[in-house]
């Protein structure tokens, strides 16, 4: 093992409440001399205020175009055991419940092949393994998929399905309207295909909430977000509702003047709902979940287009099915994802994604793609321009 | 940089070991990095895919995506992963000494 070398900056943010990186990376260093080079390296890059990795990297495992993101030290000179320092992607499983087998397992190998750090976990969901060499890869994949029990595959990278995920769902939320977790192993599943062997113009993300709260952020990072949602009335109990009040709970200033389409009113006794003018923004649920409860016709949204700002500037997803019933085998859902997919890989250019393609060749093409009528819910307004197109056969000739 | 030796001569490659200058592409070559990228044998099918690549590359300066080579190849993405197990962008573009494709992989 060389000798620690001195890290002052890092050891800065030793200091402090927070849980430390630094601290965290030391302790790994004791047993693994990549780690003890990273931690030089990145003294090195916080003296230069740059990163000292090189450009890209290309590497993998047979049988896969992704789930392994190669890294190269541009300082190897100095930092020769972070000369590599391929990062693997570890699919998660579902709401990131895991059992200490599952863990423990996954740690010996990582002690073993790779530099011992981790991230727990990446943005898109993915165990992510941090710091290894080339030749260990297909041995490290070999191992975590040949598991007796909880065998890991890779995650998603590239210009592919990369790995969905959901938020906690049902497992521990009262909120849950779909079962996110079986939906997200589910379709998992299903386009293993999609997600291993990129073929795509670019990638595609899929996030799965159980309710409007979106505790996966799925409409800001993924291009195809669900979202859990019901269509009928929700259940009050006006019982609950009277104790919530009686503890001092001030029920007008905090839910009815909040409710953002004025449907609801107290009037000292009994709390109304207009459900028909309800958005289904959560807040009075929210504020009262032992008095307010989701309707039980339930399903999901599904938004479309949800990208960080390159090329042509961030996006939210928007709504392209205000509703959709979501139970096994799932096959409305599964089929309208094909369409997607098949239209956008036709008609995408390289690196586009699949929002930037509606907005490149309009909606009304990709409305007509995925055998999907214009519905009011799609729009915040209607266009303020009169710059309309008319299919030709929409034009009647005098 | 790193340097590989095909027919006595020295070809610089990078630390993924692609090409750095697709000129200095060979069948040789082709046949060199096949062994890397697990292909006992280069068949009439890979030879196919490989100039398909190097056509395109010279033609218009950059890689194909990928739906389009299945569509020009005849072959399915399954196929080409038969033919190239670390798939189109390490196997199949590195045998046809393009350079590495970049971006978000």
């Amino acid at each position: 093992m060389t000798e620690a070398k001195k890290t002052p900056l890092l050891d800065e943010l030793e200091k402090g409440p927070w849980p430390s990186f630094v601290k965290e990376i030391k302790r790994a260093a004791a047993n693994s001399p990549s780690a003890q080079d990273l931690l030089g390296q990145l003294e090195l890059s916080y003296v230069d205020k740059k990163a000292h990795w090189k450009h890209g990297g290309l590497v993998g495992v047979m049988g896969y175009g992704g789930g392994v993101i190669g890294r190269y030290s541009d300082v190897p000179e100095q930092f020769p055991n972070v000369e590599m320092f391929h990062t693997i992607r570890l699919n998660q499983p579902s709401g990131w419940y895991y059992t200490t087998k599952a863990l423990r397992q996954v740690c010996d190998v990582w002690e073993k092949y790779g530099s011992g750090l981790t991230n727990l976990h990446g943005s898109t969901g993915d165990l992510v393994l941090l710091g290894t060499q080339t030749d260990k890869l297909q041995t490290i994949f070999d191992e975590v998929s040949n598991f007796e029990e909880h065998p890991f595959d890779l995650g998603g990278s590239g210009s592919n399905l990369r790995t969905p995920s959901c938020c906690a769902g049902p497992a521990r939320c009262e909120f849950s309207m779909i079962d996110t977790l079986d939906l997200c192993h589910d379709l998992t599943n299903e386009f293993q295909d999609y997600l291993h062997r990129p073929m795509w113009p670019y990638k595609c993300k899929i996030k799965i909430s159980g309710c409007p709260n979106d505790c996966v952020a799925s409409i800001a990072r993924s291009d195809i977000s669900i979202q859990g949602t019901w269509r009928d009335d929700i259940k009050i109990d006006q019982e609950a509702v009277r104790q919530y009040v009686a503890e001092g709970f001030d029920i007008e200033g905090l839910v009815i003047s909040k409710c953002p389409t004025k449907c609801m009113s107290w009037d000292g006794n009994e709390l109304t709902i207009d459900n028909a003018n309800c958005t289904r923004c959560m807040h009075c649920i929210n504020k009262m979940c032992k008095a307010l409860r989701p309707g039980d016709d339930r399903g999901a949204t599904i938004l479309i287009g949800g990208k960080a700002p390159i090329l042509q500037g961030a996006m939210m997803g928007w709504v392209i099915i205000p509703f959709m019933k979501l139970e096994p085998p799932y096959e409305e859902l599964k089929e309208f994802l094909e369409k997607v997919w098949e239209w956008w890989d036709e008609n995408g250019k390289t690196r586009e994604r699949v929002g930037e393609l509606i907005l490149r060749l309009g909606m009304r093409n990709f409305l007509r793609a995925v055998d999907l009528e214009p519905v009011p819910q799609m729009v915040l307004a209607p266009r303020a321009n009169p710059f309309f197109f008319w299919w030709p056969e929409e034009v009647v000739q005098d | 940089m790193a340097f590989i030796e095909v027919n006595g001569q020295q070809i610089e490659v990078d630390e993924d070991g692609f090409l750095l200058n697709p000129d200095t592409w060979s069948e040789d070559v082709a046949r060199y990095f096949a062994k890397e990228e697990g292909i006992d044998e280069l068949t009439e099918d890979h030879w196919k895919v490989i100039k398909y690549l190097r056509d395109y590359f010279f033609q218009f300066g950059i890689a194909p995506m990928v739906r389009k080579l299945c569509k020009d190849t005849g072959f399915s993405l399954k196929g080409i992963y038969e033919l190239f197990p670390t798939g189109p962008a390490k196997g199949a573009c590195k045998l046809a000494g393009l350079p590495k494709p970049t971006g978000c992989v």
